[in-house]
Order: C-alpha cells, then sequence, then structure tokens
C-alpha cells in the first residue's frame, strides 16, 4: 500500500520539484531524495520512466540537451499543463484510508516549495477524512457490535491522520523555515 | 432549511489577547455543527457569544432575526433559559440537589409545578438511560453518567439549540460515545440545533458538518458560500 501511494505521486512530486525551474534527470533525483526518499530513494530508471511518461503527457517538454548522448543528458521543463496538474493534484484531497503520510507529507512540502497555501491542503483533506469518519459513524451507530468493532478500526485510524494534519497544520511556519533552508 | 442562528464579524479580546478577530458562523434548524480547531483559536469564546453568554467587543449575534447583542440583560438571560440547553466539560450540576432535581431545576424556574417538573425530568432520564441514578446526588454518579444527567438536563426544556463545550472531554471514548449517540439521537428527534466544541475527530464525527476556527477566525464553508 505505501509502496502503491508513494509510486502514485512520483509524477506530481518530480512535477512540483521542476516548477522550481527546468532539471537534468539526475538533479531531479537527487532532489526527490533529500526531500522525500528518507528510507526509500527513487531508482534513475523510475525516475526516467516517470519523465518520459510526463513528456508524453505533455505535463514536462524538454529543455535543451547537452552533447553527448542518453537520458541523462537532456533538462526538463515543466509545461502550463504541468502547473495545472500539479494545482488539480494539491487540491483534491487523498480517498481517506490508512498510510497516505507520504504522500500528504510530499504535497504539504510542495505547496510550501511553491509558495502555494498548505493550509488549504490540510484544511481539505482534513474535511474529506472527517467526511468518512461521519459516514463511518452513521454506519456504526446503524449497526450492530459487529459493524461498531469494524467502524471503531476505520475510525481510530482516521482519526491517527487527523491528528497528524493538525499537528502539520501547527507547525507549519517552523516547516516553512526549514523548506526554504 | 432556514438559519437558525448567526453570527458576523466577531472580534473579542480579553485584555490584549484576542480571542475572535472576526469569527461568523451560520447554525441552521435541527443540525449538528462541531467547532473544531487547536487549543486556544477561540471555541469557547465562540461559543459563549453565540449563546448570548459574553458580549462580543463588535460584530453581531442573530438568533432568528433578533440581535442578541442589542438585547437586554434580562431578554438575554430569559431567551438563553426558554430557547437555549447547556452542557458543559464538568461542574454543571448543583452538588446539594439529586440527579432528578438537577434535572427538573429549569423546568421549575420556569415556574411548572414541583411534581409536573419531575415527571418530564423522569422521562428525559429515562432516554438518556440515567433513570437509575435520579435520586443520587452528582457527587455520587460516574463521569458518564453525570454527563448524561446534564445533557438531560439541557434537552428537557425543549430547548431549539443546545451549547455543548467538550461535553466529553472527561470521559473515556466508550462513555464519551455514548454521551454523543444520546445527545445527537435525542436532539435529531426534538428538533433541536446543537452547536457542538471538541478537539476529537471522533465525537466531531457525530455532527452534520464542522466549522474550524484558527487564531480567532473560523471557516464556516456554509457561510461563506
Ligand atoms: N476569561 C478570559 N480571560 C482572559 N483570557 C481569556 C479568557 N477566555 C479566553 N481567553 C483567551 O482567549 C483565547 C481563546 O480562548 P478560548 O477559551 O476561546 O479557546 P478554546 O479554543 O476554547 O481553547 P481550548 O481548546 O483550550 O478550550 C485564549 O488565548 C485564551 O487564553
Ligand atoms: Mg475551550
Amino acid at each position: 500500500m505505501v509502496c502503491i501511494v508513494l509510486l502514485m505521486s512520483i509524477g506530481h512530486a518530480l512535477l512540483g520539484l521542476l516548477e522550481g525551474g527546468p532539471r537534468h534527470g539526475y538533479d531531479l533525483k537527487r532532489a526527490y531524495d533529500e526531500r522525500f526518499g528518507q528510507d526509500r530513494p527513487l531508482h534513475y530508471g523510475q525516475v526516467y520512466s516517470t519523465l518520459s511518461r510526463l513528456l508524453k503527457n505533455g505535463l514536462v517538454s524538454e529543455a535543451g540537451v547537452e552533447a553527448g548522448d542518453g537520458p541523462e543528458r537532456k533538462r526538463y521543463a515543466i509545461t502550463d499543463a504541468g502547473v495545472t496538474d500539479v494545482e488539480r493534484w494539491l487540491g483534491t484531497p487523498e480517498k481517506p484510508e490508512p498510510y497516505l503520510q507520504n504522500t500528504l507529507y510530499a504535497k504539504v512540502v510542495l505547496a510550501l516549495l511553491s509558495g502555494r497555501s498548505a493550509t488549504e491542503v490540510l484544511d481539505t483533506q482534513r474535511a474529506a477524512h472527517l467526511r468518512a469518519m461521519r459516514d463511518l459513524t452513521r454506519r456504526k451507530v446503524d449497526g450492530d457490535l459487529a459493524d461498531q468493532l469494524i467502524c471503531d478500526f476505520a475510525l481510530f485510524h482516521l482519526e491517527a491522520d487527523l491528528r497528524w494534519l493538525e499537528l502539520t497544520a501547527a507547525r507549519l511556519d517552523a516547516l516553512a523555515e526549514e523548506v526554504a533552508r | 432549511m432556514t438559519t437558525l442562528l448567526s453570527a458576523e464579524g466577531l472580534h473579542k479580546s480579553f485584555g490584549k489577547t484576542s480571542a475572535l478577530d472576526g469569527a461568523g458562523i451560520a447554525i441552521r434548524e435541527g443540525e449538528v455543527v462541531a467547532i473544531m480547531g487547536p487549543s486556544g483559536s477561540g471555541k469557547s469564546t465562540l461559543l459563549h457569544c453565540l449563546a448570548g453568554i459574553l458580549p462580543p467587543d463588535s460584530g453581531t449575534v442573530t438568533y432568528r432575526g433578533q440581535d442578541l447583542t442589542a438585547m437586554t440583560d434580562n431578554a438575554r438571560s430569559e431567551l438563553r433559559r426558554t430557547e437555549f440547553g447547556f452542557v458543559f466539560q464538568f461542574g454543571q450540576l448543583v452538588p446539594e440537589l439529586t440527579c432528578l432535581e438537577n434535572v427538573a431545576l429549569p423546568l421549575r424556574l420556569s415556574g411548572m409545578k414541583r411534581k409536573d417538573a419531575e415527571r418530564a425530568s423522569r422521562d428525559w432520564m429515562e432516554r438518556l438511560e440515567v433513570d437509575t441514578v435520579a435520586d443520587q446526588r452528582p457527587g455520587e454518579t460516574s463521569g458518564g453518567q453525570g454527563q448524561r444527567v446534564a445533557v438531560a438536563r439541557a434537552l428537557v426544556t425543549a430547548p431549539k439549540v443546545v451549547f455543548a463545550d467538550e461535553p466529553t472531554g472527561a470521559l473515556d471514548s466508550l462513555n464519551g460515545e455514548r454521551v454523543m449517540h444520546l445527545l445527537t439521537t435525542a436532539a435529531r428527534e426534538t428538533g433541536a440545533a446543537v452547536v457542538l466544541v471538541t478537539h476529537e475527530a471522533r465525537v466531531a464525527a457525530y455532527s452534520d458538518r464542522e466549522v474550524v476556527v484558527r487564531d480567532g477566525r473560523s471557516r464556516d464553508v456554509e457561510f461563506v458560500r
């Protein structure tokens, strides 16, 4: 699960990093690993396959090729469509489910890096989580003991996410400083 | 649904501390709204202003078309007694009275005969599953029972709005959920709106929607729209 979620957001994370200016593939990998790859650095293969997908979809463009050949010579730049895609990604809450930490953390950091509102990202997610918790609570109230126990399990996990969202909201200023360094 | 109670542009300071800085909210008839936000963000102050307990420095609070801030103290107290119910975290029951007498108190204050008041109170205590402690004093009940007695007392006058500030704050999960379940079920049956202050998501999940307060400003999606 963690892996899948992470994979789904690599494209967006790379796009977000490209908003700071065009970069080589290996530059991107380094920037990604530094910010999001703590215990799970990207493989070069992943970076280039993601970039070629982004290229095909018109979200990045080639911004100059240095002499020699091989993908590592190319610089990539984000396109207008790419920026729109990042914006849509940041503005859309993740489906509330456990193990979202990588994606949410990446969204918050990229919002800060690009001067967008990280509070907005957290609030949007918070609303989606509470909506899911409300549905579960309704199911629980109408259900039998088995329903209650199953719903409670999910509720406690979503609550843990929410506590992280709140704590992060309270630490945004400090995180912004660190990210800017 | 029509708006029952709303506040706009509320400012409130305590000395140099600004507790509310342009807060606004709209509560519709019969809805359960959770007010959430970090500690010290102004949730309780907002609730107190909405309930006419605390006058804001500026801004308006409107209940059914009446401006609460423009009313006389007497009119406001009367409104609170007849239209509003209150549940707080603790310390709200009179220790010298039995639980039944506590629940009956608001009715007695409205001039109802003792027998009638106690009959109505017993009904509510049964609904909240605390009829067993009717003759005990609040100090002789568990925290969860005490809160449910308080909920019975808040609902016995058939209020239009119940204000609850961290009603489950001193309870464990199971008892907290029980209080929330009984409170929201009873409120929905009687059509009372509930304004619930809580920082617990699982408690807020009993509401219809939430309003987040941050640094004295509230984000009421319904209101902004
Ligand atoms: N009676 C008072 N005198 C002085 N300062 C007050 C008073 N009531 C509230 N404040 C201050 O106003 C701000 C908002 O307080 P409030 O009680 O509304 O916060 P809250 O969101 O309910 O917090 P909590 O979750 O801790 O209950 C805080 O800084 C608080 O210290
Ligand atoms: Mg408070």
